[in-house]
């Protein structure tokens, strides 16, 4: 079994003649929950995207489980096995909560999908009393789940998340994150971009410390936990 | 009272191709929010197919109604294709000016290779009035309102109940996540523009039944007052369409029948302004949300 999941290397991103991601090259490895942490702006969505293929890079390669994927269009991606929980959740609002976790399984064939949304209702019953009501009148945290429901419809294989945890109280970002331990003993290879840092890191194997497009850092967990410069501008002194 | 009744029938039935027609502006609006200003011109495109096929070809009407829809559904796809998807990071304007200008681009092509004067489109549905309750209505009418009514029903249920209709549903949303959970947005886009130019096939064909003359031009009028219809019922609303369809059809039945059908086309566009003013959303549309 192959041991590299996702490897980005040396990739630039530019949003007109704004050069987003300078240079950035990491990579994630089968089981690992890698952590990417960065301040407002630092380019943690950007690199997601880039990933997902929604955005393109002008330089280097991505490559997912040994496959260069930097030039597929983003059905193919998520098709592979690579699928993200975007930023602020984006569920569809006007749809229903099943209907939004159908959408997760556009990839799939029927019978599939209808083993996805078995598994991703035991995992989330609440999503399940709420399947028939509308996206739009779900709680913030309702629609964290079905966000990420929706995302694990396509049975990943690596999953990407974009601050999970914004906007939800402290209850229930302690819910997410012992969501994505689970989905991540389940087998499922995680890697979770993050703003509350000390959340992300007591939970990762590996951290990345993005700045302004570059990666400034990289360690594992347990060393960013402790590093004096990561402390004081991540985890609040 | 019969009266009444007919007026009523009327609006109903030039109501319904509205809505027809209607429903391709709206559909097209939701997905890639453009007024696209081209659709009412495949109906001319549609009514030239029929003639072209019956008088030209000499074959009979099926094939005719057939062939009709069929040329509609391709060219909607094709103009997308050519002119709508390589501008679809462009400013909004630029996408806007590129279907006015298909309009006229077709307009004048079938000017050139048709001719400027109309063409006869031979009776492509034919049969003996209906009769219900002692009055009588003309088959054509009967037809148009029957065929409407159940097409918007097969819509409403390719939209609600369909993978592709939810695909549509989604891509009309938010794009860029629709995108994330595997939904080909090419696809499903030119599949949009598929469907809507089917409809205006067969409002094509239903106002051929009712008006047998195919003209360079006689997509430009209609065109304008569904695209009405579209903004009164809400535009990027599939209800909406539909609703505004029959409201633009009976207020012209209504003018018509108080004496002052030389306003017709006025209150139409009366109606426009009216709506523009006071509630831009239309009937059932929802507040616009800006995508990102
Ligand atoms: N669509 C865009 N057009 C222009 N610039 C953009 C666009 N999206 C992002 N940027 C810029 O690119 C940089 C990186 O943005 P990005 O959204 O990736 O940051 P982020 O680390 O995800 O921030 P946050 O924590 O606030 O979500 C920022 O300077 C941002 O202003
Ligand atoms: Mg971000």
């Amino acid at each position: 079994m192959l041991k590299t999941m996702l490897k980005v290397n040396d990739i630039n991103v530019y949003y007109g003649s704004i050069h987003a991601i300078k240079g950035v090259s990491f990579s994630v490895e089968r089981g690992e929950i890698v952590t990417l942490i960065g301040a407002n702006g630092a380019g943690k969505s950007t690199i997601l995207n880039t990933v997902s293929g929604l955005l393109r890079s002008k330089t280097g390669s991505v490559s997912f489980l040994d496959k260069p994927i930097g030039s597929l269009v983003p059905h193919k991606i998520v098709a592979g096995g690579l699928a993200q929980v975007p930023e602020g959740r984006r569920v569809f609002l006007n749809m229903t909560a099943e209907e939004n976790l159908e959408m997760g399984a556009f990839t799939r064939k029927g019978a599939e999908a209808a083993e996805s949304l078995a598994d991703v209702y035991m995992r989330f019953p609440r999503l399940k009393e709420r399947r028939k009501q509308i996206a739009g009148t779900l709680s913030g945290g309702e629609q964290q789940m079905l966000a990420m429901g929706r995302a694990l419809m396509s049975k990943p294989e690596l999953l990407m998340l974009d601050e999970p945890s914004m906007g939800l109280a402290p209850i229930l970002v302690e819910q997410i994150f012992e969501i994505i331990k689970e989905l991540n003993a389940a087998g499922v290879t995680i890697l979770l971009v993050e703003q509350n840092a000390q959340m992300a890191l007591s939970i990762a194997d590996r951290g990345y410390v993005l700045e302004t497009g570059r990666i400034a850092t990289s360690a594992s967990a347990s060393e960013l936990l402790n590093n004096d410069a990561v402390k004081k501008a991540y985890l609040g002194g | 009272m019969s009266l009444v009744i007919s007026q009523l029938i009327n609006g109903l039935q030039s109501g319904s191709i509205y809505a027809l027609v209607a429903l391709g502006y709206s559909m097209v609006y939701g997905i890639i929010m453009l007024l696209n200003f081209a659709h009412g011109d495949i109906i001319m495109v549609g009514a030239y197919a029929a003639w072209f096929v019956m008088v030209r070809l000499s074959l009979n009407p099926v094939l005719a109604i057939i062939l009709a829809i069929l040329a509609c559904t391709v060219l909607g796809v094709v103009i997308e294709k050519v002119a709508y998807t390589p501008l679809r990071s462009s400013p909004r304007l630029s996408l806007l000016i590129t279907a006015i200008g298909i309009s006229f681009l077709l307009e004048n092509l079938a000017q050139r290779v048709f001719g400027a004067g109309a063409q006869k489109v031979p009776a492509l549905i034919s049969g003996p009035a209906i009769e219900i309750g002692g009055q009588r209505f003309s088959f054509i009418a009967m037809v148009t309102i029957v065929v409407s009514v159940v097409s918007m029903a097969l819509l409403t249920f390719l939209v609600r109940k369909t993978k592709m209709g939810k695909a549509m549903r989604a891509v009309s949303e938010d794009m860029g996540t629709a995108q994330l959970m595997g939904i080909n947005v090419n696809l499903t886009i030119s599949f949009t523009f598929a469907v809507g130019s089917a409809l205006a096939g067969i409002g094509s064909i239903l106002y051929s039944c009712a008006y047998p003359q195919a003209s360079p031009t006689m997509g430009a009028m209609l065109g304008l007052k569904a695209f009405v219809a579209a903004v009164l019922g809400g535009i990027g609303s599939i209800p909406g369409a539909m609703l505004g369809g029959f409201c633009i059809g009976l207020a012209e039945a209504i003018v018509s029948a108080v004496g002052l059908s030389v306003w017709k086309d006025g209150v139409v566009f009366a109606i426009l302004i009216v709506v523009l003013v006071v509630k831009p959303t239309g009937i059932l549309g929802r507040a616009i949300r800006e995508k990102v």
